[in-house]
């Protein structure tokens, strides 16, 4: 199982073309915002909910300067250390949401897989009803609910999330597991010894492995998409708990329409810059796991020179017949090695 | 002889389908009752508990229903969804129904707008990155279609907004009309350009189209990226079909190859899969709504969200429910019209 | 024929497409692949030529490589003529402008090979109308009914989809689009595999009876050999790329030249057959072919020579050719001793291996 990690590793980094660029190009940029989240006390030059530094208040809506860099906000944030600790915020928020939709749905989905019969049926039910449902008003009213029990935090941000990505994953798990049960029945048939469970897991295991990474990238980029427009409708995180780009922004809204649009820019491009990176890193992960969408770098075709000789005498009209000529009148056919 | 039979499977298709939306329907309304009607416990208190007296509390409880058993109050309201009776709203006392009928148009408005917009941009975007793929214009188009879809609705809007205003003062950037178009068109249809258009009040319809431009630009963008991921992949998928191959081997020009034969095969699961984005033009038009100020169902949806008004949101999700299976039902039927294979 | 050919045309009594030294190489991640090397056969006004091969050897590229269909990343190269035109050095869009009306193919799967969004009629009036423009919307029709017919598909059927056919009358439908324009050389590509025994037959008796009708040179692909004694003028062996044997049918069958013909032929499961007999070893990579003849290292009569030099195309008499050293020795070609000495049995297991 580790070679088959290893084989998928190595195709990703075999990949050529578009694919390639597009995924390291989103790989760095998540890196980046990554290493922001790690690191945010030490990058950020205030906390999140900083008003004053050395007894001096902030001001308000700030323009950039020496102190804060992007300027303040409405609020007296530093904008600057808002969109880094933002950075935290989102991360851990998609991650939380992504890896717990991930534990409901796929036991879900092995589940309805192994079972069968009316348990995969109405399941299979609810969550297609589930994923046909907009996401985001399913997102407002679990964070709507949760409200009043967990507050407004990053946990009930992401469990706010979390329903809106399970059925993606029991879809998934559900298929692959009805189609390895089947493939099941057929190695058995074939290769007799191994034994069904080996098989069953050997095949699970190469086909989960390739779509779910693409799944949770893709899902993390939408889930922080969703994220921050809770946080613009004013149902997502509260500023005093963390800093949330989708918040930044609602604040900020007013005074773009006045004119000053840069608090509103900065949490926006953050947002953009994220969701385009996990989307560029998945893309490129599906294009590269995906043999249908693979395409590898051709080698141009060059032709070798002719053989002359060959033309003369396999020529319909040029053709030589009756006379056996001896093996030395082919000049093309030079006594070679044998091949080994 | 085949065309009758065609028509016959076609309507015993339609016929499956509807039925099928029966048990698709009761399964999204159990999810939603079960989300705001039991999992809030009691929505009376919780909206406007504490500002009025218990007495009156529980009267209003009993109005409601609230104080019978869980499986009567989820018969009756499955009763009353089927009757397309939504409910009553705690806060300013409305049926539900009724503010779907009032700001129901402004919405309708803007999402067939974007989608409009969407399509004209997204549907020949996507059939040029298909059929150059992995050119200059294939990376370019795809960055632009990722780019839309990950920009937050709300900053395209601000930023759209923030720009009109400086360089287009007069240009309106909030509201579906200005004050005296809503004043002067008489209501027959609740959407506003429909009754301007009945009314005869051109300069209104004019004043809506302008008021439209930026809110249908911010939410068909999102959409725009949409389809042209669906339809680039498609194309990309079809022009590897036996067809494509035969079509060039009778000396089809390669453009014609991708106009009526791989484009238009491609466009058949493309359906189905813009069907689906219902529920994202939902989600985007709640927040294209609120950015915009434009008065339709989504900002509603927000201010009771805020007023924690339990039956009102309750009413609205389940309002969008009935929509989203509505609107499969109908992609679906129209798929058997555009495919005479899904007939059989 | 002549009605719908441009009459200011000169009458080529020569033969209808002549191919010297045709090769068709692909491109792939580890260099060129030799899917056809070095090709060389022509074909008179009406005749058809049968091409036999096992899977991958090439017979399917030759086909497409012939009218130019031909997918991204691959070249053509050596000589091609088609009515004494030069093919290669034709300009894509006149070579686009040739196929559907001077040239057709016939494909394996008729299942798919229609537009399933698209009437019969459609596809009637669009390859007519490109190649026809002048032609009214009732002459289109009236052309297309009349090769319906001729395929014995009732005209009832003009404006049904690809979908309410059988296989058999799809593949009907596709021999009738590629002959509605009476093309002077038709490709059909294994035009009877995807379909049963007795459409089979049907299918091959209309291909038979278009030299009568049409005047079509036909090149028939096929791996089933009962196919072309039945329908074929003359018979082309491929094998890894190259033409080892052609000549007329019936010689080549009662007195094939080339070992792998021999095989081939022995291999063919028959009322008579006793055994089953098979070639050993797989067909080789035609990206790095095996040196010699391509045939040595699965050949049970290989010699040292085999391995070591590529053997002359030569004439046994009447057209029939073939490439093969130990038929050359047979027929009174001197080698030396070393040349002549058996190649070993664990080279061929070890080239077989490579």
């Amino acid at each position: 199982m580790a070679g088959r990690t290893r084989d998928f590793l190595h195709t990703i980094w075999n990949t050529k073309g578009l694919a390639r660029y597009m995924f390291w190009a989103g790989a760095a940029i998540t890196a980046v915002f990554v290493v922001c989240a790690i690191f945010a006390p030490w990058i950020a030059p205030y906390g999140f909910d900083q008003t004053s530094a050395h007894g001096v208040n902030f001001p308000k809506l700030g323009p950039y300067d020496s102190h804060h860099l992007l300027g303040t906000n409405d609020q007296f944030y530093d904008i600057a250390s808002r969109m880094i600790w933002g950075a935290r915020t989102g991360i851990e928020v998609v991650i939380l949401s992504v890896i717990l939709a991930g534990l409901i749905g796929v036991p879900l989905g092995l589940l309805s897989g192994f079972v069968g019969g009316w348990v995969d049926r109405v399941l299979v039910f609810l969550m297609d009803a589930l994923y046909a449902f907009p996401s985001l008003l399913l997102a407002i009213v679990f964070s709507f609910l949760l409200k009043g029990k967990l507050g407004s935090g990053i946990l009930a941000a992401a469990l706010s999330l979390t329903a809106i990505y399970i059925p993606q994953y029991f879809r998934v798990v559900r298929n692959t597991t009805v189609s390895a049960r089947e493939a099941t029945y057929v190695e058995a048939a074939r290769a007799i010894g191994a034994r069904p469970m080996t098989i069953m897991r050997k095949y699970l295991f190469s086909n989960v492995v390739q779509s779910v990474p693409v799944l949770a990238t893709l899902n993390a980029a939408d889930a922080l998409g969703t994220l921050a427009a809770l946080g613009f409708l004013g149902l997502g995180i509260q500023p005093t708990e963390a800093s949330e780009w989708g918040y930044d922004l609602s604040r900020a809204l007013d005074d773009a329409q006045g004119g000053n649009w840069l608090p509103a820019f900065w949490p926006g491009l953050m947002i953009v810059l994220l969701i385009t990176a996990l989307t560029l890193v998945g893309e490129g992960l599906n294009e590269t796991v995906n043999p249908a969408l693979r395409r590898r770098r051709l080698k141009p075709v060059v032709f070798s020179a002719r053989v002359p000789a060959d033309v003369a005498a396999t020529g319909p009209s040029g053709g030589t017949h009756g006379v056996l000529d001896g093996p030395d009148d082919r000049p093309g056919g030079g006594h070679e090695e044998a091949a080994t | 002889m085949s065309s009758s039979a065609g028509s016959g499977s076609l309507a015993r298709y339609i016929l499956v389908r509807i039925i099928l939306v029966i048990p698709m329907m009761l399964i999204l309304l159990t999810v939603v009752f079960l989300l705001l009607r039991v999992a809030p416990g009691d929505p009376v208190s919780a909206s406007v508990g504490g500002r009025l007296p218990p007495a009156i509390l529980a009267q209003k409880r009993a109005a409601l229903g609230l104080d019978q058993p869980l499986y009567q109050q989820y018969l009756e309201y499955l009763g009353h969804v089927v009757r397309f009776n939504f409910g009553t709203t705690i806060s300013d006392n409305q049926p539900v129904l009724s503010v779907i009928r009032d700001k129901g148009g402004a919405t309708l408005t803007l999402t067939v707008g974007a989608f409009l917009i969407a399509l004209v941009l997204g549907l020949p975007l996507g059939r040029l990155a298909g059929r150059y793929r992995d050119s200059g214009a294939d990376a370019v188009i795809r960055i632009f279609g990722i780019v839309t879809y990950a920009a937050p609705i709300f900053w395209v809007g601000v930023l759209l907004v923030a720009f009109v205003a400086a360089h287009f003062p007069s240009w309106p950037t909030y509201g579906i009309a200005s004050a005296q178009t809503t004043f002067v068109v008489p209501t027959h249809t609740h959407i506003l350009i429909v009754d301007s258009i009945i009314a005869n009040y051109w300069s209104g319809v004019f004043d809506i189209l302008k008021h439209c431009v930026l809110p249908c630009i911010t939410l068909g963008l999102l959409i725009t990226g949409v389809i042209i991921r669906l339809v680039r992949v498609n194309v990309i998928q079809a022009l590897k079909g036996d067809y494509v191959e035969a079509a060039r081997a009778r000396g089809v020009p390669e453009g014609r190859v991708v106009r009526k034969h791989a484009f238009r095969n491609a466009l058949v699961p493309v359906i189905t899969v813009i069907g689906l984005q219902v529920a994202l033009t939902l989600s985007g038009a709640v927040l294209t709504e609120t950015t915009f100020n434009w008065p339709g169902v989504g900002t509603a949806l927000v201010n009771y969200l805020n007023e924690r008004d339990y039956t009102a949101v309750q009413g609205l999700v389940t309002f969008f429910a009935v929509v989203v299976v509505i609107v499969s039902l109908l992609v679906d039927i129209l798929n058997a019209l555009v495919d005479p294979r899904v007939r059989y | 024929m002549t009605e719908l050919r441009d009459v200011g045309a000169p009458v080529i009594e020569g033969p209808v497409l002549e191919a010297r030294d045709f090769r068709v190489w692909y491109a792939t991640d580890r260099g060129p692949v030799r899917a056809v090397d070095g090709v060389s056969f022509s074909l008179r006004r009406g005749e058809i030529l049968g091409l036999v091969g096992e899977s991958g050897c090439g017979k399917s590229t030759l086909g497409r490589g012939l009218i130019g269909l031909l997918p991204d990343g691959s070249s053509r190269d050596g000589e091609l003529e088609f009515e004494g035109r030069d093919m290669l050095a034709l300009p894509g869009r006149e070579q686009r402008a040739l196929r559907g009306s001077d040239l057709g193919m016939i494909f394996q799967e008729p299942l798919t090979r229609l537009n399933p969004l698209m009437r019969i009629s459609g596809h009637f009036e669009e390859t007519l109308r490109i190649h026809r423009p002048e032609l009214s919307k009732e002459e289109v029709e009236q052309q297309a009914l009349a090769i319906l017919r001729l395929m014995g598909i009732p005209p009832t059927r003009y404006h049904a989809y690809p979908h309410e056919f059988s296989g058999g009358m799809r593949q009907r439908l596709m021999i009738a689009l590629a002959l509605v324009l009476r093309p002077a050389f038709v490709v059909a590509d294994e035009p009877t595999t995807a379909l049963d025994v007795l459409v089979e037959a049907q299918i091959i008796r209309i291909l038979h009876d278009l030299r009568t009708e049409f005047e079509t040179a036909l090149l028939l692909i096929t791996h089933n050999l009962g196919i072309i004694a039945e329908a074929c003028d003359r018979v082309a062996v491929m094998y890894a790329g190259e033409i080892v044997e052609i000549g007329d049918a019936k010689a080549v069958f009662s007195h094939p030249k080339h070992p792998y013909t021999r095989e081939l032929l022995r291999s063919t499961i028959s009322l008579s057959t006793t055994g089953l007999n098979y070639i050993d070893g797989a067909p080789p990579d035609l990206v790095e072919p095996p040196s010699g003849c391509h045939f040595h290292p699965r050949c049970p009569d290989a010699m040292q020579i085999c391995a070591a030099r590529h053997p002359v195309d030569r004439d046994h008499g009447d057209g029939h050719r073939a490439a093969c050293w130990a038929t050359d020795l047979a027929e009174g070609l001197t080698l030396d001793e070393s040349d002549r000495a058996p190649l070993e049995r664990e080279e061929i297991a070890v080239a077989d291996e490579a």
